[in-house]
């Protein structure tokens, strides 16, 4: 611990800090604009300049270490006028734009100005005009505004580890730019545009939209991958009008994938905003009671074996409750939430979570990735993997996909044998991991859904019992969801009960005519030819694969547009929370299932949301407390058998469009465009 | 005035050979094996004791320098690094060493790496310096085939290796750690300090940069001992310096002289004198660009060295000496010095990427005298408001120049905006 004195407060703060946060541990705030607590030092803005005694010349706070009886002042005359200095230069060349800047209103700048700005202009030359880059469909620029922070590049190349961004020219000639013009290929471009302190990186989508004054802020969580990612819902009216992220340490740290920040649009096409019934093999619009009655009727004198329900990526656990509380009361065991039919067994809660959980990948000393591609699976978790590699060197194996995961990896071959001879200790990278106080194995839905994944699992578990991943104090051993409904279904049992059917079973019996009734909850992800004749019941928010094949359709709700319950794959319990309400006679979907079990005469014994959410807690406790980890306990699980030889494929190709909301999103569909057919059929004219 | 036997660089005029042969003659690597041999503290002790404060413009103790390294090298290896980006306008004095007398550089290198615990040393070279790259090149050559370095070098038991890599043609890589990063292959940006590039330097090992003339006069001190180097010049201000006289005068040249020798001196003796004769001096910048002019008034009296200039609110700097007669457009050339450091200026840090472009703008006009009086205060202003805020010293080096000509000819300043004004009819 160092003591110092701030502004004529004592304090002491540890040895190594700044005097930057040394006066903000005691209140003391500094003006800053290319300083941030998540990026390297740059120290080039110089508007944190203070006096520290003894030194002939301000110092940039930002970047000086804390000294034994350092006494600094940050309120002197000569303080003030640096900055205000400082501020003067910022000023002179950037453009008095801000009625027409995005940036407006929530710009760091315009506030700085505000407390250390002149109300008038001593520079009398021409202003400097850049011209504006082209960073893809995501990133707006508006490159003369630029105040030269270098944080986007520091973003770029420290935390996205696509260092595609730098600087070139000198002096007043400097520019921030892509070198060669480019689209930055990163999933984490976005938050250069939430980085940059001005408004020369802006969103493109939301160009010109919204006011930030304007918007309504919902603290919510981001349901595109299984991160849980937390997030900012600004909406306006009825239309979600943007995502940003928030800060949660433990899982996104203040960062958000680019499909989670901007696949928003999505929410507001292709939406199902009305019941639909088939007739005459066309769907057309009903009403509630008309499609509920054709409901009934349908599963009049059906028994329990001949209906089934398969829960999608996105739906949340208020409504699988409902649905599987609804199911048992049909009589049905044919339930699934694997649509990718992974065979992942739900026996033990340690058995398909990710227990070393995201922050602790930062204490990790070894991994192992197996089928698993995490840049496009979760990259927020990719992003720590790469903090993990940078700050502690953290030695990473990968058995699958070769894909450019932004850190340093040692390619064991894609193959399921390199797993066997590291499980049986064979592999030289087995001792690694073993002599490793903290290693980690981290298993992907790509190894899981081959036909023998159960038969991986085990030999996953195999190896993390027999190299030290799990031991007294520490589970190295995690299964990385993309699906943000997956643990939370696997968590509440959605699963085939008693002799029932899992998903290709339920296609089969379907095919077989067995099945005549299946419920589709928001599932999309099916080949949808696979029904033969059953009636298929889609619910959900908008019409994608599901609505086609649909016999019926119930409107749902987006994750923007109800209170819901969903699980990440740490097995952190989230609530979303509604930011503006369902479109049309959509309703929120655990609301449909309650209502359609009456009409059933089977009514579900809850009729508010706590009440369902205490039905939650008898099914699995761990939704008593949300926004909590709490280890779970080890087990068995896989099924022995044998390994087939072959590799593992990621199941997500294209990271922009995995879901329903995505896919009908315009500016996923131009991420696409640009950055996954891009990189397809390029020939030597293409441009 | 300097004594034929005080001379470190004698063959600063490249009237001698250059090779080793020539340099062995002229008394390098003379007993090196020897002076190693006496160790690293010894060495540094002499160096500090010799008060040698080094040529590159600031002036910190080289001795004192030295010593900041890590004792015991750790898991990291000790670099040295010369800088050898010779780029301060009016300054010449490293090319001629490189030029004429490489052995110098090549053997003090030797040495100081050795005193600092550094087994490779880097010579950063500007990039329009190329014969002076090929000869210093062809002096490693020579001294590593006769095993002066090299593996075991000088049969000291020490191994030593000297590299040479050329700078691409910035200014600012003149600046020790922006020179480190030009040298680690990124852009050339200052670093913040600390941390020092005694701790963390190149490529994050310790590090010592030194100015190539600092390195050079390194063996004689040693040879000739460290007294002899103190008794010569003022105290605190001490030893031999190569002056870079330029301008207005009759013979511009390059002479070794003592420190502290009055500026009129130096002029007359060494440089025929000005144009003109004494009394048609305008000015002189005494120590490169980056500091302000003089008028004739003080520069009767000035002498040459670290102290007394800084009493008259200038600076040694390089000792690149700039005389300016009374033909000069004195406004118009500190106009073009605006013009580098704004061309010059790295563009990281605010004060300097923006400052020094509006100053050039406000100084092309009050050239002309399309400003108006309050302008120049205006100006004065902006100059403090870059000066000491900034990551490294070009910002202070493009404010100095200014100040100076505000402090000293501020009356011709004003004249040519009443001047412009008048010749427009317009009231100033």
């Amino acid at each position: 611990m160092t003591k110092l004195t701030i502004d004529g407060i004592e304090t002491e703060v540890e040895a190594g800090a700044t005097i930057l946060q040394a006066a903000e541990s005691v209140g003391v705030e500094i003006p800053r604009f290319c300083y941030h607590e998540r990026l390297q030092i740059a120290g080039n803005c110089r508007m944190c300049l203070v006096e520290v005694e003894k030194s002939p010349k301000p110092v940039a706070s930002c970047a000086m270490p804390v000294a034994e009886g350092m006494v600094v002042r940050t309120t002197t005359p000569a303080v003030q006028k640096a900055r205000k200095g400082v501020m003067e230069f910022l000023l002179i060349n950037h453009p008095l734009d801000c009625p027409i800047c995005d940036q407006g209103g929530e710009c760091d700048l315009q506030d700085q100005a505000m407390a250390y700005g002149f109300d008038r202009s001593r520079y009398a030359e021409g202003k400097r005009a850049v011209k504006d880059k082209d960073f893809g469909p995501l990133i707006k620029t508006w490159m003369t505004r630029c105040i030269h922070c270098t944080r986007c590049i520091r973003f770029m190349t420290e935390v996205a580890g696509v260092p595609e961004l730098g600087a070139t020219s000198r002096g007043e000639n400097m520019e921030v730019t892509t070198y060669v013009e480019k689209a930055l290929s990163s999933e984490l471009s976005g938050n250069i545009i939430d980085l940059c302190p001005v408004g020369a990186l802006t969103s493109r989508p939301y160009a010109f939209l919204a006011r930030p004054w304007e918007l309504r802020k919902t603290d919510s969580i981001d349901v595109h991958d299984a991160v849980g990612a937390a997030i900012r819902i600004d909406a306006r009216g009825g239309a979600v009008m943007r995502v940003l992220p928030r800060t949660n340490d433990d899982v996104n740290e203040e960062w958000l994938g680019d499909k989670s920040r901007f696949a928003n649009d999505g929410l507001k096409r292709q939406r199902l905003d009305r019941p639909y019934l088939r007739e005459g093999g066309r769907l057309r619009p009903a009403g509630w009671g008309e499609v509920f009655a054709a409901i009934a009727s349908r599963l009049k004198g059906l028994p329990g074996s001949a209906i089934a329900a398969i829960a999608g990526d996105l739906a949340d656990c208020e409504s699988m409750t409902a649905l599987k509380d609804l199911m048992g009361r049909l009589g049905s065991a044919n339930l699934d939430c694997r649509q990718d039919g992974a065979k992942i067994d739900a026996a033990v809660r340690a058995g398909y979570l990710f227990n070393p959980t995201i922050a602790g990948i930062e204490q990790a000393d070894a991994l192992l990735l197996v089928g698993t591609d995490p840049r496009r699976e979760a990259p927020l978790l990719n992003a720590r993997i790469r903090k993990g590699w940078v700050r502690n060197g953290l030695p990473i194996a990968v058995i699958g996909p070769n894909a450019n995961l932004t850190y340093g990896v040692q390619d064991l071959g894609n193959d399921s044998g390199v797993l066997a001879e590291i499980a049986a200790g064979r592999h030289p990278f087995a001792a690694v991991l073993k002599n490793a106080q903290r290693p980690m194995l981290v298993i992907g839905q790509g190894a899981l859904t081959r036909p023998d994944g159960a038969a991986v699992l085990a030999m996953a578990r195999q190896a993390a019992l027999s190299l030290g991943v799990v031991k007294d104090g520490w589970n190295g051993f995690g299964m990385l969801h993309y699906a943000a409904g997956r643990v939370g279904g696997l968590d509440l049992g959605f699963l085939p009960g008693p002799g029932g059917r899992d998903v290709a079973g339920i296609q089969d019996a379907a095919r077989a005519g067995e099945i005549k009734v299946v419920w589709l909850l928001g599932a999309d992800e099916l080949d949808m030819g696979g029904f033969g004749d059953a009636f298929v019941i889609y619910q959900g928010h908008h019409g994608d694969h599901g609505a086609h094949r649909a016999d019926v359709v119930l409107p749902g709700a987006a994750y923007t547009e109800k209170n819901a319950t969903y699980v990440n794959t740490e097995g952190r319990v989230q609530r979303t929370r509604m930011a503006v309400t369902p479109p049309g006679e959509a309703r929120e979907d655990w609301k449909i299932v309650r209502a359609l079990s009456e009409t059933l005469d089977q009514a579900l014994p809850y009729d508010t949301i706590e009440q369902l959410r205490e039905r939650m807690k008898a099914v699995n406790p761990v939704f008593g407390a949300a926004d909590r980890i709490d280890p779970a306990a080890w087990g068995a699980f896989g099924a022995a058998g044998a390994v087939a030889p072959g590799g593992f494929e990621s199941p997500i190709a294209n990271y922009y469009m995995t879901d329903p909301i995505s896919r009908a999103s315009k500016t996923m569909a131009e991420c696409t465009a640009v950055f996954v057919r891009g990189q397809e059929g390029k020939t030597g004219t293409h441009g | 005035m300097l004594r034929d036997q005080d001379r470190i660089f004698t063959n600063l005029y490249g009237l001698g050979d250059w090779r080793l042969a020539g340099a062995r003659a002229r008394g390098d690597w003379d007993g090196t094996k020897e002076i190693l041999g006496k160790g690293r503290d010894w060495i540094i002790d002499q160096m500090k004791e010799s008060g040698l404060r080094g040529r590159g413009g600031a002036g910190f103790p080289t001795g004192v320098k030295w010593s900041f390294m890590p004792k015991e090298q750790g898991a990291r290896p000790h670099y040295l690094v010369i800088n050898a980006d010779e780029g301060e306008p009016g300054t010449c004095k490293d090319r001629e060493v490189m030029r004429f007398d490489p052995h110098k550089l090549v053997e003090g290198a030797l040495i100081a790496s050795f005193a600092i615990g550094a087994h490779a040393s880097y010579i950063y070279i500007r990039g329009e310096f190329v014969r002076e790259a090929q000869n210093l090149q062809a002096a490693i050559d020579e001294a590593r085939e006769a095993g002066l370095i090299g593996p075991n070098a000088c049969g000291s038991g020490w191994d030593f290796e000297l590299y040479v890599h050329r700078g691409a043609g910035a200014y600012v890589c003149g600046e020790e750690t922006a020179l480190i990063e030009s040298l680690e292959g990124k852009k050339g940006q200052p670093r913040l300090k600390p941390p020092f590039p005694a701790g963390m330097g190149l490529y994050g090992c310790p590090t010592t940069v030194n100015n190539v003339e600092s390195i050079a006069v390194a063996p004689t001190i040693l040879r000739r001992g460290a007294a002899w180097f103190a008794g010569l010049g003022r105290p605190r201000n001490v030893g031999t310096k190569i002056f870079c006289i330029s301008g207005h005068v009759n013979k511009p040249c390059n002479v070794e002289e003592e420190m502290g020798i009055p500026l009129k001196e130096l002029i007359e003796k060494h440089a025929g004198g000005v144009r003109g004769g004494w009394n048609n001096l305008l000015g002189v910048i005494p120590g490169g660009a980056s500091v302000p002019i003089l008028p004739r008034e003080i520069c009767d009296t000035v002498l040459m060295d670290f102290d007394s200039l800084r009493d008259v609110r200038s600076g040694l700097g390089t000792a690149g000496v700039m005389v300016m007669d009374k033909s000069t457009d004195v406004v118009r050339a500190i106009t073009r010095l605006a013009r580098f450091y704004k061309h010059e200026s790295c563009g990281q840090c605010t004060p300097c990427r923006e400052g020094t472009g509006w100053m050039w703008r406000i100084m092309e006009r009050i050239t002309v005298g399309n400003a108006t009086v309050e302008e120049i205060d205006m100006l004065e202003d902006v100059s403090k408001q870059i000066e000491g805020h900034t990551i490294c010293a070009l910002g202070d080096a493009a404010a100095w120049p200014i100040q100076g000509l505000i402090r000293h000819f501020r009356p011709e300043m004003e004249r040519r905006i009443e001047e412009y004004r008048s010749a427009r009819g317009r009231a100033a």
